[in-house]
């Protein structure tokens, strides 16, 4: 696709519609997750709206770069950048979850044909990832110029299928793969290092023999030049530790992990999309 | 008799009839499909030669890839290189690819929509002096219950190569179920092979009493069994039912028609397995009188084939026994 070039500061704008668009039909479903779809806008809008290789008009496009989202609880962002990308029409939000709706609660790509997998049960995307890029340089060779993305949650990191995952792209040499983990320290029962520690995940990568990079994944800027860096490995599969804010945007959701699996109600979703469209008090109109 | 339409082995009632492997016709099916098929790829969790994928790995280096010990890997890379339109054939003991791996299978390849080969090597307690570990006596249960999977489980080495040949010309996701001993050769080159077709391999001289259903590598044994049973004056027939997904409906209606009795044979659990899907299929269609040859809620342990096939009641004394079980329900 030849989309136009935007600027951070249009990116930026583009990252907070989304989030309108996630608290929205967060409200209307009326179950879901809300701190992870949030906390990972900025990266879904970097990566649709500026490095991804695709076509929302021609969806299927054989050239096109892939991308798996392991983590599928955090389908509201994926749903919604795509449907602000072109994929399909925003109104169509509205239905996530709902009987019918080609939104289901976790994705379901029988429903949703341009999703490239279907996912919820965690820890098995890597691994899928990991076959689609051994597939593209079976078909295309070393040279290959396309990526697997393959977007994560760190307490989806808990399940022994990434570990397998990591092991067989580093020793296959996959630098057409880039692993994109969301730190945002959160899991449904508490804060990560709690749960079941992780830390040191850049050690614990590099060691499975990854190039590893580790940014703010709610600058947009820094998440652009990183996939950039990334793109430019050659000799190992690449991963993104992109450190977020969960309910990033929203100053009553943010860094709390009671917003994991839960969705605001009423009164809660219009305090979180005046802030929003307000953007953050900045200004007094609202930001549409 | 056997069915000569079949053109079966007609060694097959002699003690010293010819005996391979199962899996060893998968692993010749699978060298030669790939020379059709060049989507095919091939993968293995530290079982190669065990799984008989070294012919293709040998052949096709290049569309092979080595997992290590790591079975939901397994399961899930292949979803992968399925998603970009390989047709990926992975393997390893039964027990631990379906076993262990089974949620990666429903959700990365059933609920995806993928098409790939899961084959299960070592299925049965005939796997021997492993012991109970690894001999997988519930897969055909696990893999039939999920939807969009298709179960096949071949009778020899013959009929082994013949159905990878059939899956290579019509890609599907399938359940692949293979015996590790050597086991009597039943078919010929010439038997043909169609998937979802039931195939009757033994009619006796005059009206049948019951008609014995097998599948895998007891349909050898169910064959051998009629000739005791006739020295009783007990006619049966026997078919083989080489897939158990989609069930050959049609024909085991018409089985259960003409004899109204039926005995169920296979190397697995009696519950969730081949015989189960009779079963049902029976119940909705035509209810007879059945007997089900197959573990009884057990597990396994170690022993030689043999003795284990005996120790489980699932050799030729057990299936006479369900014979005239089963005739006797009747009256």
């Amino acid at each position: 696709m030849q989309h136009r070039d935007f600027t951070i500061r249009e990116l930026e704008l583009k990252a907070n519609e989304i989030r309108q668009s996630i608290i929205s039909m967060l409200l209307e479903a009326g179950s879901g997750h809300t701190a992870g779809p949030l906390g990972m806008a900025d990266v879904f809008t970097a990566i649709y709206f500026d490095t991804l290789r695709h076509d929302p008009e021609n969806p299927f496009w054989p050239e096109r770069d892939r991308l798996m989202l392991s983590n599928g609880h955090i389908c509201p962002v994926l749903y919604a950048t795509m449907a602000h990308a072109g994929y399909f029409p925003v109104e169509e939000l509205m239905t996530l979850r709902k009987f019918g709706s080609r939104l289901q609660g976790h994705p379901h790509r029988e429903f949703l044909p341009y999703l490239e997998t279907s996912s919820g049960p965690l820890g098995s995307g890597l691994s899928q990832a990991v076959g689609m890029a051994i597939a593209d340089r079976m078909d295309n060779g070393a040279a290959t110029p396309r990526t697997i993305y393959c977007l994560l949650g760190d307490g989806e990191l808990d399940e022994g299928n990434n570990w397998e995952a990591m092991m067989l792209g580093g020793k296959e040499k996959l630098h057409n793969l880039l692993a994109i983990v969301d730190r945002n320290n959160i899991q449904i029962d508490g804060y990560t290092e709690d749960i079941m520690p992780l830390d040191s995940l850049i050690a614990k990568w590099e060691s499975f023999n990854w190039h590893v990079q580790e940014i703010d994944g709610n600058n947009i800027q820094e998440v652009i030049n990183a996939i950039h860096t990334a793109k430019a490995v050659f000799e190992k599969p690449s991963v993104i530790i992109a450190r977020t804010i969960p309910g990033k945007g929203v100053k009553e959701f943010e860094r709390k992990f009671e917003w994991h699996g839960k969705t605001p109600d009423k009164e809660e979703a219009k305090i979180a999309l005046d802030e929003l469209r307000t953007l953050g008090g900045k200004i007094k109109s609202e930001h549409k | 008799m056997l069915n000569s339409d079949l053109k079966l082995n007609t060694s097959i009632f002699n003690d010293d009839v010819e005996q391979v492997p199962i899996r060893k016709g998968f692993g010749e099916g699978l060298a030669k499909a790939g020379e059709t098929n060049k989507n095919i790829v091939a993968l293995s969790a530290d079982l190669t030669e065990s799984t008989q994928m070294h012919f293709f790995k040998e052949k096709f280096p290049e569309r092979f890839v080595e997992i290590g010990v790591a079975e939901q890997n397994l399961a899930t890379v292949a979803s992968g290189l399925a998603a970009m339109d390989k047709y990926p054939f992975f393997s390893s003991y039964a027990m631990f690819s379906p076993g262990r791996n089974w949620e990666q299978i429903r959700t990365t390849l059933a609920y995806n929509d993928r098409k790939a080969v899961i084959v299960g090597s070592h299925a049965g307690v005939s796997v021997g002096p492993d012991g109970g570990t690894h001999q997988a006596i519930e897969d055909m249960a696990l893999m039939r219950v999920l939807p969009r999977m298709t179960v096949i489980s071949p009778c020899d080495a013959i009929q082994a190569k013949k159905a990878t040949l059939a899956l290579s010309a019509d890609p599907r996701l399938v359940y692949l179920r293979l015996a590790r001993e050597k086991t009597p050769i039943i078919t010929t080159e010439d038997t043909p092979f169609e998937i979802g077709k039931g195939q009757i391999f033994y009619r006796p001289d005059g009206l049948a009493q019951v008609a014995i259903v097998a599948t895998g590598a007891l349909v050898a044994q169910a064959l051998k069994a009629t000739k005791s049973l006739e020295k009783k004056g007990i006619k049966v027939i026997v078919a083989n039912i080489h897939t158990i997904k989609p069930l050959d409906t049609a024909l085991l209606v018409q089985l259960a028609k003409e004899t109204k009795a039926i005995v169920s044979v296979e190397e697995h659990q009696i519950a969730g397995g081949f015989g189960s899907a009779v079963s049902e299929a029976l119940a909705k269609e035509y209810p007879v009188p059945m007997e089900f040859i197959g573990v009884k809620d057990r597990f396994g342990q170690s022993g030689t084939p043999n003795e284990l096939i005996e120790k489980y009641d699932m050799g030729q004394d057990a299936i006479i026994t369900a014979v005239m079980k089963v005739i006797e329900r009747r009256k």
